[in-house]
């Protein structure tokens, strides 16, 4: 079923796309929304894991993100697009309390996760970048560590030794980033010595494994070769049935290939935003449009 | 061809230039020859530095490796310039080699220390007052650190530290004082505090630049992953930086083996194994400084040229070392080499 | 399992550890300074710049006494040493940066990195062997070559990097306007980079005129200043740094009050000459 989706959009052109009873079909999970004219029904049938309420970021006086409020549904993909500097990288990075460690940066508005305002004064950013884990554009092992340290850092850091343990998470969290069969040979070998694929799915495994609800994604796939870009797309859609996932992605193939919503950035603003299928077929505003028909960015 | 006054207003200069080539080719090629002739032979000069430095080194010292043998004379323990006549260097390389490791190890922790806290806590003003300081440790010259250590430092040790342990181990544990020695003041624990001060900037500078090379990357992710900011540190940047922090180590490590005045002049100059912690000792370039300008035979001028040898073959290995050992524990491009 | 509160302790206490430390390492540092200044300056007088230091009579029976041929003394074999030290020092880095293709370079590189991390005190028995023995006397001649020996690596180093951090267009544009070689090092790429060039020879001649061992087999010492400036090559001269050693190790408490003096003078310069190299580096930057 998934190649049966890669295989259509791989050879469609950007504009317009698939229909959407396919799609809903054969990711098979439980996403409810079937309807392609975004009813009100939809929101009813999905529960918010995460969203924004006039988010807004600013660094010293310029502003990244303007009064953005987004809904982010559990369980599912949420692409963000956008031409560069549209402030992407600055929203998912809010959504994690990452601009706590730029200088000058100031976070306003609020990011509930599960109902609570992650910036509220009583929250410490640290456990919160547990449950919201995060994937970078480079795949980053730890390079003096091996596969096997690499996976159970995060849990090393809070405090779990037992190697039983240890073991357990390692094995189904490499399972889950659908490394395990390569590597489990030679699990004490660094973690350097993979291939580019393998290591972003290595990054992959050591954010699942201390099981956060949300990962987010920055560019997952744009420093690997076509094979692994497959490869971890296949495994968004595994994911998602566990884990709530948020993707930037300046490829708009792969935003319909592999989101359930889509988000629209541009120059700071959300532009537009809902079930991706909408957005790329009937997009309601007309920089949307431009920008998904390659007019511009 | 063109006189000067005719040239043409645009681009007069090179004009003038290519129109004359013809016969200043000449003129460039035997100004190239000369030129690269007399750079080369100052460059190859640097290799004939090095090769009389060992040469001298061992031809001075050969009378004395000839009359006791090379290993004789490294594993000597006599060094008796008086009565007997004797000299092996076991003593200084001893003296040497404690002073040296025993620097480093006190110096480590604290010289990585100022690494961490100028690279990744200290506002940048701070941390541009703080290296400063510490490049001056390092400009400061050797004799004013021991004029320092003569005047202030071991009396200031004798009574605040050597004292009270010694009196301490005379009634507690007497088993302690023969390890202990003499608390003049003068000796191998003040020689070697010395030296952890004076080397502590090498070790800081390099780790220093391999901390600030660590890719941000590398530590988001360790954010990213729930990592407090001491946790990122442990986590993420030392061991990036681990080929820094041993290049800065071996470093300072030579610089020890090496520094000459301080120590001369705060190590209290005896010659005879055993050495004990407070009590006097010395080190190769120490007994050189100490003794040469009063040697008169040939055979302890000799035995100190031989001394000099062996400094020289300890350094080249320390520097060898150095270099290998910093190019297997590298992380470049996050790849462990 | 390691709750919140015990790694946010643990945080507070390394950096705490972190911060300590850093005062650790200065405190020495500025107590040097403190003590240098305060018991050397009150020696610093008049007499301490004109009078020659003598026999220490002169100083037990309160007659004047300084060190203006130490000062002097100085002044010669250091500025001797580094016009000696100069052409060997940048011919070299000029090679290893200019002509990056000779086969003689790697060795050049290594040796020259050996000899930076030499003590200092072999330098000064190689000058020892090669200049004393053969003269028959101590020379501040010797003292300069030793001192030379010093300055020559580091001043290669700094060359070789100061000229190979100018861009490679600038060499061609020379070329292209029709320069021979040598022309384009002596009259473009060195002047470009003249900043990285004085830095280096600065850094080379503060660190060699701290040196005291390879001085004392050299140039050896002089209580007095030598008849003629000819003297202070061909004969034994004083310098600061071994005068300073001779005054500290001496039983007599002014010359060791001359010691500080003479330790506030050295410290001064190197301050002096540090600050200058750095200062032009962030200039330059």
């Amino acid at each position: 079923m998934m190649n049966l989706i890669q295989s259509i959009t791989s050879k469609t052109p950007p504009l317009p796309l698939f229909s959407t009873e396919e799609s809903r079909q054969a990711s098979g999970a439980a996403e409810a929304s079937g309807a392609t004219s975004g009813t009100v029904n939809e929101k009813s049938e999905k529960k918010v894991r995460m969203e924004t309420h006039d988010l807004t970021v600013r660094y010293g006086s310029t502003v990244g993100i303007r009064n953005v409020s987004l809904p982010i549904y559990d369980k599912q993909v949420l692409a963000l697009i956008g031409p560069s500097g549209c402030g992407k990288t600055t929203y998912l990075r809010a959504l994690n309390r990452m601009h706590d460690l730029t200088r000058g940066a100031t976070v306003t508005g609020s990011v509930l996760l599960d109902g609570k305002n992650i910036y509220d004064s009583e929250v410490n950013p640290v456990n919160i970048r547990r449950r919201v884990g995060m994937v970078f554009q480079k795949p980053t092992p730890f390079p003096t560590m091996s596969i096997y340290d690499n996976v159970v850092a995060g849990l090393k850091l809070v405090g779990i030794r037992k190697s039983s343990i240890l073991d357990e998470v390692c094995e189904r969290a490499l399972k889950q980033a659908a490394l395990f069969d390569e590597v489990k040979d030679r699990l004490k070998s660094p973690g350097s010595s993979l291939s580019g694929g393998q290591q972003q799915r290595l990054s992959i495994a050591r954010a699942l494994a201390v099981d956060p609800g949300v990962l987010l994604m920055d560019e997952p796939t744009s420093s690997l070769d076509p094979q692994s870009t497959n490869r971890i797309e296949d495994l968004i859609h595994e994911l998602k049935k566990q884990v709530t996932i948020v993707i930037i992605t300046h490829n708009m193939q792969q935003a319909a290939r592999v989101s359930d919503q889509t988000a629209f950035f541009y120059v700071g603003d959300l532009v537009e935003s809902g079930p991706t299928n909408t957005l790329f077929t009937k997009p309601k505003e007309t920089r949307t449009e431009e920008y998904i028909t390659g007019r511009f960015g | 061809m063109n006189s000067d006054s005719e040239t043409p207003n645009n681009g007069s200069k090179e004009v003038r230039e290519l129109l004359r080539r013809p016969p200043s080719a000449i003129y460039r090629w035997l100004g190239d020859r000369i030129f690269a002739i007399v750079v080369v032979l100052l460059g190859f000069s640097i290799i004939a530095l090095g090769a009389a430095m060992a040469i001298v080194l061992y031809g001075e010292g050969s009378l004395s490796f000839r009359q006791f043998g090379f290993f004789g004379f490294v594993s000597g323990t006599t060094w008796d310039p008086a009565v007997k006549l004797s000299f092996g260097a076991l003593p200084f390389l001893i003296g040497t080699v404690v002073t040296s490791v025993a620097a480093l190890l006190i110096s480590f922790f604290p010289a990585i220390a100022v690494a961490i806290f100028t690279a990744e806590y200290a506002p940048r003003w701070l941390a541009g007052i703080i290296d400063n300081l510490i490049q001056l440790i390092a400009a400061v010259p050797s004799v004013v650190i021991g004029i320092w250590g003569i005047f202030v430092l071991a009396p200031w040790l004798r009574d605040t530290v050597y004292l009270p342990i010694f009196t301490w181990a005379e009634t507690s544990y007497p088993a302690l004082l023969p390890i202990l020695g003499n608390p003049m003041g003068y000796g191998m624990a003040t020689a070697t505090i010395v030296l952890a001060l004076m080397i502590v900037p090498y070790t800081t500078a390099l780790t220093k630049d391999a901390i600030k090379s660590v890719p941000v990357e590398q530590r988001e992710a360790s954010r990213a992953l729930g990592a407090t900011k001491w946790e990122v540190i442990r986590m993420a940047v030392l061991p990036y930086a681990r080929g820094g922090i041993l290049a800065g180590s071996i470093l300072s490590l030579g610089r020890a083996i090496g520094e000459t005045m301080a120590v001369a002049m705060l190590i209290g100059n005896k010659n005879t194994l055993p050495f004990t912690i407070f009590g006097a000792g010395a080190t190769m370039p120490s007994v050189i400084v100490n003794e040469f300008r009063e040697a008169v035979e040939s055979l302890h001028l000799s035995s100190l040229m031989a001394i000099g040898f062996t400094l020289f073959i300890i350094a080249l290995i320390v520097n060898l070392a150095a270099a290998y050992l910093t190019r297997k524990f590298s992380v470049k491009g996050g790849q462990v080499l | 399992m390691k709750t919140m509160l015990q790694r946010n302790i643990r945080d507070r206490i390394m950096e705490s550890l972190l911060v300590i430390s850093t005062i650790v390492v200065l405190l020495p540092l500025v107590i040097i300074i403190v003590h240098v200044i305060v018991n050397g300056i009150s020696a610093l007088n008049w007499d301490f710049f004109t009078q020659e230091l003598g026999s220490p009579s002169r100083a037990m029976q309160g007659r004047p006494t300084g060190l203006v041929h130490t000062i002097l003394g100085t002044l010669v074999v250091d500025l001797l040493a580094l016009l000696l030290a100069l052409p060997v020092g940048m011919g070299a880095g000029i090679m290893l940066s200019e002509y990056p293709d000779h086969k003689l370079n790697p060795t050049i590189r290594v040796t020259n990195d050996t000899l930076n991390g030499m003590p200092a005190i072999l330098k000064g028995l190689l000058a020892f062997v090669l200049i004393v023995k053969p003269m028959g006397s101590f020379s501040g001649l010797a003292g300069s070559v030793a001192l030379a020996f010093v300055m020559i690596p580091i001043i290669a180093r700094t060359t070789e990097s100061a000229l190979m951090s100018i861009p490679w267009s600038i060499r061609e544009a020379g070329l292209a306007i029709g320069l021979p070689r040598w022309r384009v090092v002596l009259s473009t790429v060195m002047p470009a980079a003249r900043f990285g060039l004085v830095t280096g020879t600065l850094i080379a001649f503060a660190r060699a005129a701290g040196e005291a061992a390879p001085l004392l087999f050299t140039s050896f010492g002089n209580n007095y200043l030598p008849n003629h400036w000819l003297g202070m090559l061909l004969g034994p001269v004083d310098t600061l740094p071994q005068r300073l050693y001779s005054l500290a190790i001496s039983p007599y408490t002014h010359w060791h009050s001359m010691g500080w003096a003479a330790a506030i003078i050295l410290l001064l310069f190197v301050i002096i000459t540090f600050g200058t190299a750095r200062y032009l580096t962030r200039q330059k930057n």
